[in-house]
């Protein structure tokens, strides 16, 4: 069959380069990948394409690009599965990363994100004469995690990286709690104070982005969110970032309100988070409340306890008592 | 039809249009919509992060709570939908469900699994239909361009919420805009994140967030922007203002919640949709659709 693609160029060798769409007219047959099909537009119609890969076979991590505005392997996605009604696909250079060329992008970026983290173990033990071994057990659930092929599709997509460059991104924090979460690494506070810095743990937003296009069911997001639960357990210093305090306060708060009064009370969730005597924050957001006041749809003060609220105070308290059983 | 009714805590706290408006197309439509008594918040995600088993064992009540009545809950907020998917596709593992209805046993409250949960987009597009609702439309929104803004949960992770097995969920709002007669402009920002879960953490990087979605609605010609989550709501219309002014621009994009939207081609004025109660005036694209003031 006959597929249209159309893909994002640049030449940095150009005067005054820009980027710019060009299309290309292809056979394909149906099993093709996007690969398959960007490798025959460079070979038979365009040797100036200028694309990154290696394996072909989603191990190597280096033909990330965007199908559709999406992030993929390009060797791991097939092309009859992207193509619009009329026969044609859309083929980007992968997000919030420097274009070299073409679909090539600069990773230094992404790898000093991943130095950041220290992604290396940090045992106590003397060096042992082969590996540092770990029972099969504990080590299980963090094979999804290690299955990282540092191909960076989360970081193409995350909407964090987008507005913010200083974010250390889905990928490392991933990597970051491999190494938490791994029990021959004794640093796990270091790290997590690391990790609480402005651009670490905290300034995730949840949207999920990672989770959907890791073509290795990593979750990144998951991991982040492990990270989360990890540093408030431990009660890690908040270090430097004002940032990680709220967001410590945010969950514990919203916890603690959810678990009294059953819904959430947001005037309430707000001022505990941002803290009763943090008068610059809460200034800045008179503003915001006045104007709300105005139209009538300020949250009420004081929300009043869903009926049924003993039986979530009930079920809140039963959990506890699990929790700790299980501390011990 | 009927549903049981999961307004969410936004729609009853800083959101009140939202409720309003949704009873009042609801009934117009015969949607008959009986609130579970008693529910409790989903822990929109912010809870799972500290308790993960809190959040679950919450929304196994409230499914519970749903399987006494009989029915189907209908959300109408992207957010709990979403949670609640996840917490849904958790509970399926019997073992697991078994371990949380152990904590429910004591007040007298079982889920057995295999709750259907619906956001009030889907219902519209799967259970009422775009031509029922065409049909009981009595004013076109030809002309009027309007913006779809999805909210994260009511997109990822897909799996979650079935998109395989219901393909048109992927492009629920354009349908429904559409149907109205309305045109949907398409954005890049539809369907990525709002900032809000981050607003009190790192407000900097929120303000941003929304500030590119609506300038980039605005700058693409959107009379309005349409979501069907009130927490993107209470950001892109209640921190509109604020993330213009760290951007350096105007911005000015209403946002309208998805029954206001179709209340309005229903016929219905701004007070009964709560059009009146919007931070960014929705008056310009009020009088656009036709709206009585
Ligand atoms: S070429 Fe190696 S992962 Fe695609």
């Amino acid at each position: 069959m006959q597929a249209n693609v159309s893909v994002r160029r640049f030449n940095p060798d150009e005067e005054d380069p820009k980027s710019y769409d060009q299309e290309y007219q292809v056979e394909v047959d149906e099993n093709f990948t996007v690969l398959d099909t960007l490798i025959k537009v460079r070979e038979e119609i365009d040797g100036s394409l200028a694309l990154r890969c290696s394996c072909r076979a989603s191990i190597c991590g280096s033909c990330a690009i965007r199908v559709n505005g999406h992030a993929v392997l390009a060797c791991k996605t097939r092309v009859s599965e992207h193509l619009s009604e009329d026969g044609s696909f859309r083929v980007e250079p992968a997000g919030n990363q420097p274009v070299i060329k073409d679909l090539v992008v600069d990773m230094n970026p992404f790898w000093d994100k991943l130095r950041a983290v220290e992604p290396y173990m940090q045992p106590s033990m003397p060096e042992p004469e082969a590996e540092y071994l770990a029972p099969n057990d504990v080590m299980l659930h963090l094979v999804d995690v290690m299955g990282c092929i540092m191909c960076g599709a989360c970081v193409s997509d995350c909407t964090v990286l987008e507005i913010d460059k200083n974010f250390l991104g889905p990928a490392a924090l991933a990597k970051a709690y491999r190494f938490v979460a791994d029990t021959r690494d004794v640093e796990d506070d270091k790290r997590l104070k690391m990790y609480n810095e402005y651009g670490g743990m905290w300034d995730c937003t949840r949207c999920g982005e990672c989770v959907t296009v890791c073509p290795k069911g990593v979750a990144p997001m998951e991991r982040i969110m492990a990270l989360r639960e990890k540093a408030i357990e431990a009660k890690i210093p908040t270090g430097s970032y004002d940032g990680a305090a709220y967001g410590y306060r945010h969950s514990l708060v919203f916890e603690d309100i959810v678990s009294h009064n059953g819904r959430l009370d947001e005037t309430k969730l707000v001022i505990k988070t941002l803290g009763m005597f943090n008068l610059p924050k809460l200034i800045g957001l008179i503003p915001v409340a006045m104007n709300a006041a105005f139209r009538r749809k300020m949250p009420p003060l004081l929300h009043p306890a869903i009926p049924g609220v003993g039986q979530v105070r009930r079920i809140a308290s039963r959990i506890n008592a699990i929790k700790k059983e299980a501390a011990k | 039809m009927k549903f049981a009714f999961f307004p969410g805590c936004v729609s009853r706290g800083g959101a009140p249009e939202l409720y309003l408006s949704t009873i009042a197309v609801c009934e117009k439509i015969g949607i008959e919509l009986e609130e579970i008594e008693g529910w409790s918040c989903t822990g929109a995600g912010a809870l799972q992060e500290s308790n993960p088993l809190l959040g679950d064992t919450l929304n196994a009540r409230n499914f519970a709570l749903a399987q006494r009545m009989g029915l189907p809950i209908m959300t109408i907020c992207s957010t709990c939908q979403g949670v609640m998917a996840q917490a849904k596709v958790k509970l399926e593992n019997e073992e697991y469900r078994a371990e949380v209805n152990a904590i429910l046993e004591p007040e007298g409250l079982e889920y057995t699994g295999g709750i259907e949960v619906k956001h009030m987009l889907w219902v519209m597009v799967e259970n009422i239909g775009l031509d029922k609702i065409k049909s009981l439309a009595t004013r076109s929104l030809e002309g009027v361009f309007l913006a779809p803004f999805y909210g994260c949960y009511i997109v990822r992770p897909s799996a979650a919420l079935e998109y395989d097995e219901h393909p048109q969920r992927k492009i629920a709002l354009e349908l429904v805009i559409e149907a109205l007669g309305a045109n949907a402009v398409d954005n890049d920002g539809k369907t990525r994140c709002c900032g809000f879960p981050i607003l009190t953490i790192n407000e900097k990087n929120s303000l941003a967030m929304v500030a590119k979605h609506t300038a980039e609605a605005q700058d693409l010609g959107a009379d309005a922007m349409v979501t069907p989550c009130p927490l993107c709501h209470l950001n892109l219309d209640g921190f509109q203002a604020k993330a213009a002014k760290q951007l350096g621009r105007q911005i000015n994009v209403p946002i309208l919640h998805l029954p206001q939207l179709i209340g309005a081609a229903l016929g219905m004025d701004a007070p009964t949709l709560g059009l009146n109660k919007h931070i960014v005036s929705a008056f310009d694209v009020a009088m656009k659709m036709g709206v009585r003031i």
